[in-house]
């Protein structure tokens, strides 16, 4: 391994919504190349931190540097272009656009990304469903989508929120597939996961979140050893 | 030749009346709906701006002596310019609020920009020239047809079909159907939407303005012509459905039909036709013919 590259820092991270403080003061870090796991309850906090990161909240303040740059007073269309790529929660398929309105919607940040075709090659359904209106995509393929579409501009660090979530067990490997071979590209990679057997053989480090703060960090080899904290904090 | 008693001739010219008001119609709806899509908000002064711009047409012939022409291109630019500066100062704050508040901010708009023109230029109609080379009418042999109207449905139809075509099949167009599902997602993306929404507000209302500078030669100018075609053209937009670009187009058009052989066939019907249709349609679709139920 090259001595590792620090392509993300959050410190001291406060984030609110209105009045509702929900993020009291969030410590992460993400090196280049990594796949770092946000674990926690429902309502910990981990798609706020996300949200946070690319300026969605209402109000934020502490430090989040990304690829060296400060990004907590930078309003959310500049944030994107410091190259990232985001997934959200709820997929966010637009319903008046087609498949492939969807695909080539985020605009391209950095000439890194893959081709169209390169994407059609790792997702052939949606090669064959491109002129489908992109809600009537089944919920896979949404999903897939909505993956897809960031791999397209180029974005380095991929923010994915629960990306597993109420799906098919074939498409959830398939989906485990794609961050595998994402990672093998190089690309760095924030996932938010409730199933803990999805994302435990993919990621590098782990942190647990908990009411709003991080409670915890671990890297896979100390997978074992943390199961007892595991069980009490997320009940797996 | 007659149709159901009425003589061909004055049955087709009313159906292009009707096509003219109907282009009016389409432009200013299509206009409403392209703001009220991205901008959430129900444009109220849209009649008032709408008659911004036949004053445009009017002050650049008396002071400036800049001909029709001109004031196509300059109505729009100097309206629209007007209209983004509304935004950034007014609209930007009242975004997350209720649809009342835009609705009554754009009223009391309305009123102001209506309020100063009448101090300035009283009530009474100024009238303004057919461009020249509009002027006469073509013999067709089955009508004689007034040039300059079969202009202003010609000038409409291809700036409402331009339109319909950017939003529909473009990227920029992606950006704005996206931006009116989901603003934040699509700024997340990296789009500058902020400066996207100032920059459809602004053309909704060019739009409205190049009505106007069309309407100016058919009408009398005065400051209330954007009061009085307003509430047909809401009407219009509560049977077409709200956000829905071609069904704006389609139903300002068909309504400017109905009502011009409304006048043919039972003309104290002709001003109340289209609320009639408004009230069957809300009855049968409350989100409007062309509109999806939420
Ligand atoms: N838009 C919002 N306005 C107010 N409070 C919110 C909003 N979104 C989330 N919250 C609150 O913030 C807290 C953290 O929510 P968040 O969505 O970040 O949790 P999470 O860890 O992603 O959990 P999950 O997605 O499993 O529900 C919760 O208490 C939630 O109720
Ligand atoms: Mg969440």
């Amino acid at each position: 391994m090259t001595t590792a590259v620090e392509f993300l820092r959050i410190t001291d991270l406060h984030a609110f919504y209105g009045e509702s403080h929900i993020l009291h003061g969030v410590d992460l870090s993400v090196n280049r190349g990594e796949v770092v796991t946000l674990l926690g309850r429902n309502g910990a906090g981990r798609t706020t931190t996300l949200k946070s990161i690319l300026g969605l909240v209402g109000h934020r303040s502490g430090s989040i540097m990304i690829n060296g740059r400060e990004a907590i007073g930078l309003p959310p269309h500049k944030i994107a272009h410091l190259g990232i790529g985001y997934c959200p929660e709820e997929r966010g398929i637009f319903s008046s656009l087609s498949c492939e309105e969807n695909l080539l919607l985020p605009p391209v940040v950095a000439s890194t990304g893959l081709s169209v075709d390169e994407i059609y090659d790792m997702f052939p359904n949606l090669k064959e469903r491109r002129m489908s209106q992109g809600t009537r995509l089944s919920g896979g393929e949404q999903q897939m989508l909505a993956v897809a579409r960031i791999l397209r501009t180029g974005a380095q660090l991929l923010l994915l929120d629960e990306i597993s979530e109420g799906l098919a067990p074939v498409i959830v490997q398939a989906l485990g597939r794609t961050i595998r071979m994402l990672r093998e590209k190089g690309y760095t990679i924030v996932m938010v996961e409730q199933n803990f057997r999805f994302a435990a053989p993919l990621a590098d480090r782990f942190y647990v979140m908990e009411h709003g703060r991080i409670v915890e960090a671990f890297s896979a080899g100390e997978m074992r050893s943390k199961m007892g904290m595991l069980h009490e904090f997320l009940g797996i | 030749m007659e149709i159901f008693g009425v003589p061909i001739q004055a049955f087709l010219g009313q159906l292009l009346l009707g096509l003219v008001n109907g282009s009016f119609y389409a432009m200013l709806s299509l206009g409403l709906a392209v703001i009220f899509g991205l901008l959430n908000i129900i444009n109220f002064s849209h009649g008032a701006l709408y008659m911004m711009g036949a004053y445009v047409a009017f002050l650049a012939l008396d002071l400036l002596g800049l001909g029709f022409w001109w004031s196509l291109a300059l109505a729009p630019l100097i309206v629209g310019g007007f209209g983004i500066i509304i935004e950034r100062l007014l609209m930007r704050w009242i975004y997350k609020l209720d649809h009342l508040y835009g609705l009554l901010l754009t009223f009391g708009l309305a009123l102001i920009i209506e309020g100063v023109y009448r101090y300035f230029f009283g009530v009474s109609g100024q009238p303004y020239p057919v461009p020249d080379a509009l002027r006469g009418a073509t013999d067709l042999g089955f009508m004689i047809l007034p040039n300059y109207r079969a202009f202003v449905v010609l000038a409409s139809l291809i700036v409402c079909l331009g339109t319909w075509y950017v939003i529909e099949r473009t990227r920029l167009g992606a950006y704005l159907r996206a931006g009116t599902e989901n603003p934040q997602l699509v700024q997340a993306f990296g789009v500058n939407v902020p400066l996207m929404v100032t920059l459809t507000f602004g053309f909704g209302v060019a739009l409205a303005a190049i009505g106007g500078v069309l309407a100016a030669p058919v009408i009398q100018i005065n400051p209330l012509m954007g009061s009085n075609i307003i509430i047909v053209v809401f009407a219009v937009v509560v049977i077409g459905g709200m956000g829905s670009i071609l069904g704006s187009i389609l139903t300002g058009l068909g309504l400017g039909v109905i009502e011009g052989l409304a006048k043919v066939y039972y003309a104290e019907a002709s001003s109340t036709v289209v609320f009639v249709i408004m009230a069957i349609v809300l009855m049968v679709r409350p989100a409007g013919l062309f509109g999806k139920e939420k």
